[in-house]
This record gives structure tokens, sequence and C-alpha cells, in this order.
């Protein structure tokens, strides 16, 4: 079966700045794939070509097995591929109901016009939280909330696009070790959903447990792809650090 | 399902309607005009008076009909300074036309046509050029009042139209027409704003425009929208000034800018976008309604009106830094 989402060969320069060189990657359907990497090894750009930002210099992105193309992020929105970013990008002034549903408003007709229909709406983000297992208010304001409560917000509103592969970028940075196991559950949740996650950190102890594969990038080439089940967590570390930062270290 | 959290009670709903934290309306600016209220019933006998209680609802409703407008463009995170030029604007484009023959409401509609006309230039400028609004609509400001001065030469335009002149002079059931027409202007956007995409979106892009954008909502054509209905609302201000005043004159509503957005600021408006209530507006208004009233009833020179109305808008613009310092300390 070939992979949800596969990229052969990309490379992306900037003027006479090589960003990325020759990446492989894929990513198979309800499979959580960790991306780490220095900054500036290549993340970002990686993840922006992913989400439709930018277009490869060369290569190609092949989804389900056939050649696409992404324009634009709502071009890779309507392929199921669906981006977080790392400030979130909520309305701090909507409470968490109107946030999940930007965008994409219910309404209900009254008379002549069309309303919001904001009933149904806090009643579907409801049960869309309870659902995943979290505890976030629909009518509170989202500029009131926690790190951790504002990352949940930017999860729920993802999955109302129902994607096939979410892209999480930096999501356990701002938060406290508690918040990241709630947040690394839910990555399972999304997992057995089987919706396909890649998540990109440069913090990979926060990701070892929930990966299936961790790839490693370092000066704008995949350096290596990792199975952390395959073998016990100290041995992928010390390897992750090997492979990051191009040295050889003794595994204690 | 239990899933909304609005409170039922009618006890929940003031307390939620007046909770500032949720975008409503500050308690102290109630009291304030509560105790101005109480103050000037004790102090002036003739305060309480229908005609004098009418005569302040006269006073702030051109005021009240572009602050609708502005509100709605400030929660957007935008800014309007150009409602005075195209009130003058619009009534002199409807006394010119009346002049020529063209039946009323054809004049009304042209008039109203050129205030959304002039709204659509400014929110094409900010939106697709990425002028800063402030610069954009001080630009039009200038603009639009100085064509209102070469197409009249400077000259005035009495009227005589009893049909438009009714709407500054007339009353409906005892209720002045243009008190009528704020308090419909804002019961519609009062009940569109927390209802519709309209409100929705304009308190979102005011929020985080990146936010919306990247959610899908067509951020750039909304901004349109907005500034348009500022636009034509402004146009319906300058039409019930002319009836008013009894004529069109090209310097007219000049400096009401000033007027409009201590209004909407003092209301709870954040000057930042994403915050504020047309309830707060109306409060507002009524309290700078309240205290001008005041001043002339207590025999203040009228001078000092304009220092006091500065020193609200310092006042209202200080809250407002303050309240969102705390915000953002969490």
């Amino acid at each position: 079966m070939a992979p949800l989402l596969e990229l052969r060969g990309v490379t992306k320069t900037f003027g006479s700045v090589t960003a990325l060189r020759d990446v492989d990657l894929e990513i198979g359907a309800a499979e959580a794939v960790g991306l780490i990497g220095d900054n500036g090894a290549g993340k970002s750009t990686l993840v922006k070509i992913l989400s439709g930002v930018y277009a490869p210099t060369a290569g190609a992105l092949h989804l389900d097995g056939s050649p696409a193309s992404f324009g634009s992020p709502a071009d890779a929105r309507r392929a199921g591929v669906e981006m977080i970013y790392q400030d979130l990008a909520l309305c701090d002034d909507l409470d968490v109901a109107a946030n999940i549903f930007l965008g994409r408003e219910l309404r209900r007709r009254l008379g002549p016009i069309r309303i919001l229909d904001r009933e149904r709406m806090a009643a579907e983000a409801a049960r869309m939280i309870s659902e995943l297992g979290l505890s976030l208010v629909p009518g509170r304001l989202v500029g009131t909330m926690s790190g951790g409560e504002r990352q949940m917000v930017a999860v729920a509103r993802a999955l109302q696009f129902q994607p096939r592969l979410l892209l999480m970028d930096e999501p356990t940075a701002a938060l406290s070790a508690e918040k990241i196991r709630v947040l690394l559950g839910l990555v399972e949740e999304l997992k057995r959903r089987g919706v396909s996650i890649l998540l990109i950190s440069h913090r990979f102890t926060d990701i070892l447990h929930v990966c299936d594969r961790i790839v490693v990038v370092r000066q704008g080439t995949v350096v290596g792809s990792l199975q952390p089940h395959a073998q016990p967590a100290e041995q992928t570390m010390a390897r992750m650090t090997e492979l990051m930062t191009g040295d050889r270290v003794s595994a204690a | 399902m239990s899933a909304t959290t609005r409170p039922v009670s009618p006890a929940g709903r003031l307390r939620s309607a007046l909770r500032p934290a949720e975008g409503g309306v500050n308690p102290g600016l109630v009291a304030a005009l509560l105790i101005l209220f109480v103050l000037l019933a004790v102090t002036s006998p003739y305060f309480l008076s229908s005609t004098n209680l009418l005569n302040i609802g006269k006073a702030v409703a051109i005021t009240g009909i572009v602050a609708v407008g502005e509100t709605i463009v400030i929660i957007a995170g935008g800014f309007d300074l150009s409602v005075g030029s195209t009130m003058a604007a619009a009534g002199m484009t409807a006394a010119f036309l009346l002049g020529f023959g063209v039946p009323l409401p054809v004049a009304f509609a042209a008039s109203i046509l050129l205030g959304i006309l002039i709204g659509l230039v400014n929110g094409a400028i900010i939106s697709y050029a990425r002028i800063n609004p402030l610069i954009t609509t001080l630009a039009t400001l200038a603009i639009v009042r100085g064509l209102a001065y070469v197409v009249s030469g400077g000259r005035e335009i009495v009227i005589s139209d009893p049909a438009w002149l009714s709407l500054g002079t007339g009353a409906i059931l005892g209720i002045p027409v243009m008190i009528v027409i704020v308090a419909v202007t804002f019961l519609v956007f009062g009940w569109a704003m927390p209802r519709t995409i309209f409100g929705r979106y304009a308190y979102a892009i005011g929020s985080s425009a990146r936010a919306a954008r990247l959610s899908g909502v067509a951020v750039d054509r909304w901004r349109l929208a907005f500034y348009v209905t500022c636009g034509g609302l402004a146009s319906l201000a300058g039409l019930v000034l002319v009836a008013r005043t009894g004529n069109a004159q090209p310097s007219a509503a000049l400096g009401v800018e000033l007027d409009v957005i201590t209004a909407v600021i003092l209301g709870g408006t954040s000057l930042t976008g994403g915050r504020g209530r047309l309830a707060g507006t109306l409060i507002a208004l009524l309290v700078i309604g309240i205290v001008n009233n005041g001043l002339t009833l207590l025999g203040v020179p009228s001078y000092w009106q304009q220092v006091v109305k500065g020193g609200i808008l310092l006042a209202a613009v200080l809250y407002d830094e303050l309240h969102r310092g705390r915000r953002d300390e969490r």
C-alpha cells in the first residue's frame, strides 16, 4: 500500500541558500512521525512544503501514490493536510467554540437571513472536546486560558477539518511537563482514529514515546530514520544525538 | 445537552453583560452614567424635564449613528477618521441633486452610495495596499472634505424640502425622528454583531487577522464590508445633520471624529480591536451627552466642553491600556 504522503528528492533553495537537499520522506496512514533537528536544520522549510506554503524547487510530492502539488495552504487543507502553527494562530477575543468553528460557522435560517447557530456550535464543540477526553469549556475566552489549554483548542480546531495528516510545529515548546503528557496522550488518540501525525520538535525526549518513527534532519538533508520501539530508549536517544549533531558520542 | 454556558437567569445575564473581561460593558461606565444623572437631577431643576432629556438625545443622535459604524470598524482592528468629511460630502451631494430637481429618495440613495464608495476606497487601500488605517483615513478625511469645498465653491445650500427637514425636526409619537433613527441603528447592529457572520468576523479579524486568514476567512473582503458600513452610516448621519441645521455646508461635522472616537473608546471598545460592544458605545454617548448638557446647565463656558471631551478620551484610552496590560500578564 502506498504511504499517505511521500516526498521524493525534494530540494528547496532560497537564492543561493539551499535549505533542503534531496529529501525523501514517507508518512504512512495513522503513523506518527517525529521530525527532529537543530534550529536551522530545515525542519520548518520541510513543514512549509508539506502545508503548501512553499513549493519545492525540485522533487515531487505524492499523495496516496499519485503526484500532487500544493499551491497554497488551502490546497493542502483540501488534500487533508492540516497544520498547527507554533503560535497556534488563535483569536484570543473569541471563545473556544468560536475558535473551533472559525471560518466554518454553523448557521441557521431566521426569516430571510442566516444567523450564527451559537447553540449548535457550542454543543458540537462540547461533544468534540469530550470525545477527545479534554477539559475545555466551549464558552471560555481563549485569551484567558493557559498555554496547554490553548494548544488543545488549536488541536480541536484542526480536527474540525477532518485531516488525514496533522502537522504540529513544536507543540510542546511552551508546555509544562504535565501538559506535555496530556498532549502526547492526544496524539495517541488521534493515531487510534487513523490520523497521521508529523510532530516537529527539537526536544526529542518529548516525542520518543509517541512516534512510530523518528526522522532526523541536519543541514538540509535527512541523515537518519529511527524506530524508537525497536531498541531501548537510551540507545535511540544516543543515536538521535549523534545524528543531530553529526558527532559520535559515547552512550552511557 | 448542557453545552451552552451562557447564564439563563436574568441576574446571570446582567452579570455577563457587565463583565468587561468578556467584552461586556464596563460597570464603571454604567456607574458614572447613574451618578451623573442623579447629580444633575439634584443640582439643576431643569435637567429632568422631558424637553431637556430629549435635547440630550438629539445632541448625541447624529454622533451616535456614526459611532455605530466606527465601533464596528475599531472592533475589526481598523480606524476611520474620514467620517466627518463623509457626512459633509453626503449632505452636499443630496442638496445638490435636490437642487437639480432629482427626487429626494434618489438624492438620498446617491448620497448613501457616496458614503459606501468612500468606505470602499478606505477599505481597499487598507486591505490591499496594506496602508495603516490612521494614515489612509486621515488622507481621505482631507481629500473628501477638500472635494466638498471645491464642488460647492465653499457655499452652503439652504434646504427647504419639508420631508428632508422632518428628519431633524419631526417626531413620531412624541419622540424626535432623529432619536428614532439612532435607536434603530443601534438596535439593528447591536442585534447583528453577536449573531451574524458579519459581527463574528469583525471580532475575529480584530482579534487576529492572521488566525482568521489561516482559518479561511476572506479577511480583506470583510474589511471592505466594515468600512463600507461605516461610510454608509456616516452618510446617513450627514443627511440627518443637514435636516437639523437646515442647510448643507462643506464645513459640516468638522472635528466630529473626536466625539465619535471618544464615545467608542470610552464605551470599552479596544483600540487594538477584537473587543467592544455597541451597548458600551451607547452608554458612553449618553455619559458624554449628559456631561455636556450638565456643563451648559451649570453655566460653564462652552469652550470648556472641548477640554472636558479631550480629558474623557484620554481617561478612556488610559483605562483601555491598563485593562489590556492586565490581560497580557496571564
